[in-house]
């Protein structure tokens, strides 16, 4: 089937089998490996990405469901010398270690800002719990979260 | 932590690996692909233990896209041999562990759920996994042994190995134990299952093997901890391709912890696929084959006791645990149930007499292995299980029980009644400071409050030690490890002035691109920014043991320092040699060689450039360049220790434990980079508390992994676990350069006794099986939000 998306701010047109998924169409595809699979359960939220700017598991979204849409990807929210305030508090507050499960969490972390009011550690941990990390204990993640929070 | 500013020794610099990272520009392993690449599915088996009668490829090979089929036998018959384990044990009879034959791809029967006994290759992972669809195999079910405790009289499941035992090992003085024991006041014992773990990195493993015809010269691509041990043990024991001819690549590494330091059959055998389809083959892991192929942790039953007088003073430690091994013997399975675990039984106390009993024992699961602490955790929750009930069988405070039997400042270098001598530690100056950040002094109000509410609170202590830097090779190789434990380092100084550090220790999470970078960094006396370190490749590093046992800056570390030493040395003889001196008459600081009781100086710059533009060196005396390489093998081991203090709250209505304070206090020596440490201790802290609380790897009767999804197998998540109170203090390693002792594992050996100790606490209860969770502690309460008290 025929799909064409945004992604971060590109056009693109493609011709994918009907059972592909929109991870399969980011990774393979447009080579934009920077977002990751850690399960196949839909469970562990490394496949996160922004779809028409709601957080999605690029896992668990076919990428016809992606036609139309406009998708951002960990590649798309900042650059080595110009950081997303997310990035740019995720480096400052030690919230990665393999960074495996980093891309993901940036991104739920995103959305988890734009879409709150009154976030505190509680929240913050509430709505990351959709996102595996095993390497930091979240202690860090939590810290950077709330740190992204006051300059976004 | 203390914290000084800047780039060097003791400065939180941000690190430089995260760039990348942050903005998607890692190389993991499923990012790379090759030119004209395969893709490769394993063929699992469905049961737990069964006899392959056959196997009809043809439906795989009639599949549009399907390259090859290949099975066990075809490895067999190319000369593929088994998967060794690296560390012969001895049983108490003298006699040696039996290792049964473990064939890395099943040939005549399977014994766990998982085990892979072929391999399809196709054009596409989509072909691939039709292909595997299309086999037909015709198993034998036989019954399976799952259960550790009754596995010696189960079923035999390898010819070799009567009884199932794979060695039966003993260790310490039995006849003082029991002479302890025989004039001891008190005795407390516990029976303690240790809980099957299973590691689940969120990167899964992953390989591709290369083929150069031309050459036959192969290339494995692999998520490793160790990639040079890798190359070794698939050159000289499996026999893939001779080392000179194999190249092992790990590249940006997510996640290990111990699952990814060994030997498996995947990457084995894409790599002798690659020579026989003359084509890359690649391999991913989808998690649920992480769950069944990747090897678990943990798994003892024990029962264990402590003598003591009737002061509190310990006289005498006996301990008998039966290990489980799982189906085969992975890498390094035997001696993390005897040599990492029965020599730490002493912990911080000046216990005279131990004796410990181990048998080891296979079954049909997946091979059990090193797991985060690897044998250091087990011998820690032995420990202060033992201690913190034996404070409340005799109404003793725990704090204080603990204090009147640490070994004391003045007693270093202490010998241990189980063979380790550990060299420095103060170990009341950690459970002071874990008191204070605790509040111990209030905690009866607190726990008053918390009953007014009707909840139930618990304090639980664990003064943890481990041996860590592993290893010295003449002790590692005396008590049968195959391998040395030292670790290689090259320090390169590039014409221009800048450093490449190359290294055997490898990185996946713990952050050496910047530790190490720091260290040479202030060595040299040079910018930060111009060290380059470079790991995680057989190609560009001589040899390296790799990372496990919290040994990358205490024994990697330490071979970086010897290596710059080196450097200041020849460059102290290049500068001589300008000055026209002697080289005794060069010092060297901050970067800067200066001639004694003269102005004259050279910049670290100039001499690297005075390096390889040698005008007139006397070159029997001085080469041209600047680039040395050592090898570092550790005196002793390391012996971080601390105390962690954890606070529980318990809802009876529910069953629900909630920890509502954390406390860590560690002694790593001195430190490099406090915010790296501290990272590194959170991490463990949440997989020591998710093995109390969470984690639990189950098998059914039958053999089936129960809990191999992340739908059934629990894993820590942000909204399970608090923030932590993590702090230091220090007495530095004095057998090494740097004064470090490691880090990486000390959060989940310390943890997991904690919060077990703080439950049952609460709960008024002696033993509480792992992990505690909702219905265990509901059910502990008498499934009526009464305490039964019952044990
Ligand atoms: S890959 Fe795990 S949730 Fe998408
Ligand atoms: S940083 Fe490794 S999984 Fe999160």
């Amino acid at each position: 089937m025929e799909v064409t998306l945004t992604v971060n701010g590109a056009d693109h047109t493609l011709d994918v089998p009907d059972n592909a998924l929109l991870v399969e169409l980011l990774r393979e595809r447009l080579n934009l490996t920077g977002t990751h699979v850690g399960c196949d359960t839909s469970q562990c939220g490394a496949c996160v990405v922004h779809m028409d700017g709601r957080a999605v598991k690029s896992c668990t979204v076919l990428a016809g469901q992606a036609d139309g849409a406009d998708v951002t990807t960990i590649e798309g929210i900042g650059t080595a010398d110009a950081l997303h305030p997310m990035q740019e508090a995720f480096r400052e507050c030690h919230a990665l270690q393999c960074g495996f499960c980093t891309p993901g969490m940036i991104m739920a972390a995103i959305d988890l800002v734009q879409t709150s009011d009154d976030l505190d550690e509680a929240a913050v941990r509430d709505g990351l719990e959709g996102n595996l990390c095993r390497c930091t204990g979240y202690h860090n993640i939590v810290r950077a979260v709330l740190s992204a929070r006051d300059n976004m | 932590m203390s914290e000084t500013g800047g780039t060097g020794i003791g400065a939180s610099v941000r690190r430089k690996e995260d760039v990348r990272f942050i903005t998607g520009a890692g190389n993991y392993m499923d990012d790379i692909n090759q030119p004209g690449q395969t893709y490769a599915v394993f063929l699992r088996s469905p049961h737990a233990r069964a006899k392959i009668l056959g196997i009809d490829a043809s439906g795989a090979l009639a599949t549009p896209g399907v390259v090859a089929v290949f099975t066990g036998a075809d490895l067999a018959a190319d000369g593929i041999g088994d998967l060794p384990c690296g560390w012969l044990v001895k049983s108490r009879d003298g006699s040696d562990m039996i290792q049964p034959p473990h064939p890395p791809i099943a040939v005549e029967r399977v014994n766990y759920v998982g085990e892979p006994y072929g391999i399809v290759i196709a054009e596409t992972l989509q072909a691939a996994r039709d292909g595997a669809e299309a086999v037909v195999t015709d198993f034998e079910d036989l019954p399976a042994v799952v259960d550790a405790a009754t596995a010696t009289s189960g079923d035999q499941l390898h010819e070799s190995v009567p009884n199932n035992r794979c060695y039966d090992w003993e260790f310490g003085d039995q006849a003082a134990t029991e002479a302890a024991f025989a004039q001891a006041a008190h005795v407390t014992s516990l029976d303690i299952v240790n809980n099957r773990l299973i590691p689940n990195a969120m990167e899964p493993r992953a390989a591709i093997g290369c083929y150069e015809a031309a050459s036959g010269d192969y290339t494995l691509y692999m998520n490793s901890q160790n990639p040079h041990l890798e190359r070794l043990v698939l050159a000289a024991f499996v026999q893939v391709a001779p080392e000179s001819k194999l190249r092992v690549v790990s590249p940006d590494v997510g996640g290990g912890f111990g699952s990814k330091i060994f030997v498996y059959a995947e990457e084995t055998a894409v790599t002798w696929a690659a020579g026989k389809v003359r084509r890359p083959v690649k391999w991913v892991a989808d998690r649920s084959e992480s769950f069944l192929g990747d090897c678990h942790g943990r798994d003892h039953v024990t029962h264990a006791e402590l003598a003591l007088a009737d002061d509190g003073e310990f006289l005498g430690m006996r301990v008998a645990t039966t290990a489980n091994m799982g189906a085969y013997l992975s890498t390094f399975a035997s001696s993390v149930p005897t040599y990492l675990y029965g020599t730490l039984l002493a912990g911080q106390y000046r216990t005279p007499a131990i004796y410990v009993e181990v048998q080891s024992v296979f079954t049909n699961t997946t091979p059990v292995d090193a797991y985060r602490g690897a044998g250091r955790p087990e011998a820690t929750y032995v420990v202060e299980r033992l201690v913190e009930t034996a404070a409340r069988e005799l109404g003793m405070d725990p704090a204080e029980l603990r204090r009147r039997n640490f070994i004391q400042p003045d007693q270093f270098p202490y010998e241990t009644p189980v063979a380790l001598t550990y060299d420095t530690g103060d170990y009341e100056a950690s459970l002071d400071r874990a008191l204070e950040h605790i509040d111990y002094a209030r905690f009866a109000a607190r726990r008053a409050e918390s009953e007014a509410l009707g909840r139930k609170r618990g304090i639980g202590f664990s003064s943890y030690i481990e041996a860590c830097g592993l290893a010295p090779s003449q002790v590692a190789l005396s008590l049968g490890a195959g391998v040395g434990l030292f670790e290689s380092a090259e320090v390169r100084v590039n014409v221009t002035g800048s450093v490449t550090v190359i290294t055997g220790s490898h990185s996946h999470g713990q952050g050496h691109e910047t530790t190490f970078a720091q260290v040479v960094s202030e060595k040299l006396g040079i910018p930060f920014e111009n060290v380059e370190v470079v790991h995680g490749d057989s190609g560009r590093g001589d040899y390296g043991l790799g990372t496990y046992g919290s040994r990358s800056i205490a024994v990697g570390g330490s071979a970086i320092v010897k290596a710059a030493d080196k450097i200041i040395a020849k460059g102290k003889k290049i500068v001589a040699h300008n000055f026209e001196t002697t080289d005794d008459r060069i010092d060297f600081e901050d970067g800067v060689f200066s001639e004694q009781e003269s102005n004259r100086s050279m910049e670290f710059g100039e001499v690297a450039f005075a390096a390889y533009v040698p005008a007139n060196f006397p070159l029997d005396e001085l080469e041209p360049g600047l680039s040395e390489k050592a090898f570092y093998d550790p005196g002793n081991f390391t012996y971080p220790a601390g105390t962690h203090v954890c606070e529980v709250e318990i809802d009876p209505e529910t069953g629900t434990v909630e920890i509502v304070d954390f406390v860590a206090v560690d002694d790593f020596g001195l430190i490099i980079n406090p915010m790296i440490v501290e990272g590194q201790v959170h991490g463990g802290l949440v997989q020591g508390i998710g093995q109390a609380l969470l984690e639990h790897g189950v098998y059914d009767e039958s053999g089936q992994l129960v809990t191999g999804s992340y739908m059934d197998y629990c894993m820590p998540r942000a909204d399970d676990v608090p923030s932590f109170t993590v702090d230091t203090t220090v007495t530095p390693c004095t057998h090494n350069p740097l004064g470090v002792k490691g880090c990486g594992e000390a959060g989940a050996i310390g943890a997991t006794a904690a919060v077990m100790n703080a439950v049952t606490d609460a709960l008024g209860v002696k033993e509480l099986a792992m992990p505690a969770t909702s219905e265990t502690v509901w059910n502990a309460l008498g499934g009526s939000g009464a305490a039964s008290g019952a044990a």
